[in-house]
């Protein structure tokens, strides 16, 4: 399985970041917590719109299963949702404590947005 | 020719500075109120509008029976309001402005337009002077659609006056893109000097001939004067801080109403602004393309 969590910073030491569209890095991990991958979002950071569209595009083309975040817009939401990603909203600390408190099914999914569009 | 009355800062006169001189130029005026979002030409000239328009965006429309999920309408699309994901394509019609190229690009023609309604163009006459102005649904964020609309219906038979919204982005270049001439309608205060050079450093790459209108002329300080001596930028007119003035706006009437003595300065102003145009018109001829 693999587990998106949006970052201020490239591994799992990192405070995450509470946006999701505009967070300057995500980092996958796998549900063992290994890092996976680091998505490098600036060109979303500076998108004038559709950030968190993108940002639910890049999840979707590398097979994320679930996101792990602090805020989800409607339109963000709604492409998720297309795209079978399951959403953690909410999430506070390090990349490595949002992923412990996931292993510990401590995190229930959304099933809306929690968030206003940013526009 | 067509004159785009502009400024940077809101409340600085440019509605008094447009409808007046339209008004003055009578049956050779038409006015045009690009302020989609908060027009107001219409309560100074209390026109009779004849004739109501929808304006519409064209945007997307999926048949997913002929979608091969390629995901090229994505690609192509710069404000993401269409995306293949998953195994379905998503639109998100606030986001899209309109350009058909998704529906150019794709590849199985599974993608039809339907009209998205942006808001209204209303045209009639006010008096002798041809009136058209834009009105945007409320809630909607897609101003320059409208105000292209409001531009088609340009009178090239006539003196066309813009009334730009304030500001100095999308709006307000769309406005003054293609006219001859813009006036920038500014009031000698640290605010209205603030605002006026963001708009004029907006519209200046468009190479339109610019010239200032300083509002309420006696109040404030010199920094505005001499920013437009630097920046060569020709004074037009001075209008004074006057309570007349004030009062006859209030009730709704047009300047050149509430104090006619003033008829004579718009006519000038047209005058200067006709000059000015022919002047940079024959140095337009000079400078081979």
């Amino acid at each position: 399985m693999k587990i998106a969590i949006t970052s201020t910073g490239k591994n799992l030491d990192s405070l995450m970041d509470p946006r999701f569209g505009r967070a300057p890095y995500i980092v996958i991990a796998s549900s063992d917590g290994d890092l996976l991958e680091v998505i490098d979002n600036a060109v979303n950071v500076n998108a004038m719109r559709g950030a968190g569209i993108q940002a639910a595009k890049s999840l979707a083309d590398r097979g994320v299963d679930v996101l792990l975040t602090g805020h989800c817009g409607p339109n963000a939401f709604t492409a998720l949702q297309a795209a079978g990603i399951k959403i953690g909203t909410d999430q506070t600390g390090s990349v490595k404590e949002v992923l412990s408190r996931f292993k510990d099914q401590g995190i229930s999914f959304a099933d809306k947005p929690n968030v206003e569009a940013h526009w | 020719m067509k004159i785009a009355v502009a400024s940077g800062k809101g409340g600085t006169g440019k509605t008094t500075i447009a409808t007046s001189l339209a008004a003055v130029l009578d049956r050779r005026a038409q006015i045009l109120d690009c302020d989609v979002e908060e027009p107001n030409c219409h309560i100074l000239m209390s026109p009779s509008i004849n004739c109501s328009e929808v304006v519409t965006l064209p945007t997307p429309l999926i048949d997913m029976d002929r979608c091969n999920l390629c995901g090229k309408c994505g690609e192509v699309c710069n404000f993401s309001a269409i995306l293949t994901i998953g195994k379905t394509v998503l639109t998100f019609p606030e986001l899209c402005h309109g350009c058909g190229g998704c529906v150019l690009l794709c590849p199985e023609k599974a993608i039809s337009e339907i009209p998205r309604e942006l808001g209204v163009v209303e045209t009639g006459q006010a008096g002798d002077v041809e009136f058209v102005h834009g009105r945007i649904r409320i809630g909607e964020a897609m101003a320059p659609p409208i105000i292209k609309e409001v531009k088609k219906r340009i009178n090239v038979n006539r003196i066309a006056i813009l009334d730009a919204p304030p500001g100095a982005s999308c709006p307000v270049i769309n406005t003054v893109r293609g006219t001859d001439f813009v006036i920038m309608v500014t009031e000698p205060t640290p605010f209205g000097l603030h605002d006026l050079r963001i708009a004029v450093d907006a519209i200046r790459p468009l190479g339109i001939p610019m010239g200032v209108v300083l509002n309420r002329c006696d109040i404030g300080n010199d920094e505005v004067n001499q920013y437009c001596n630097h920046a060569k930028l020709p004074m037009l007119a001075e209008i004074p801080f006057d309570r007349k003035i004030a009062v006859g706006y209030s009730r709704g009437d047009m300047l050149i109403k509430t104090d006619p003595d003033y008829m004579n300065m718009f006519e000038r102003l047209f005058q200067n602004i006709s000059c000015l145009v022919h002047e940079s018109s024959k140095v337009h001829e000079v400078i081979p393309a």
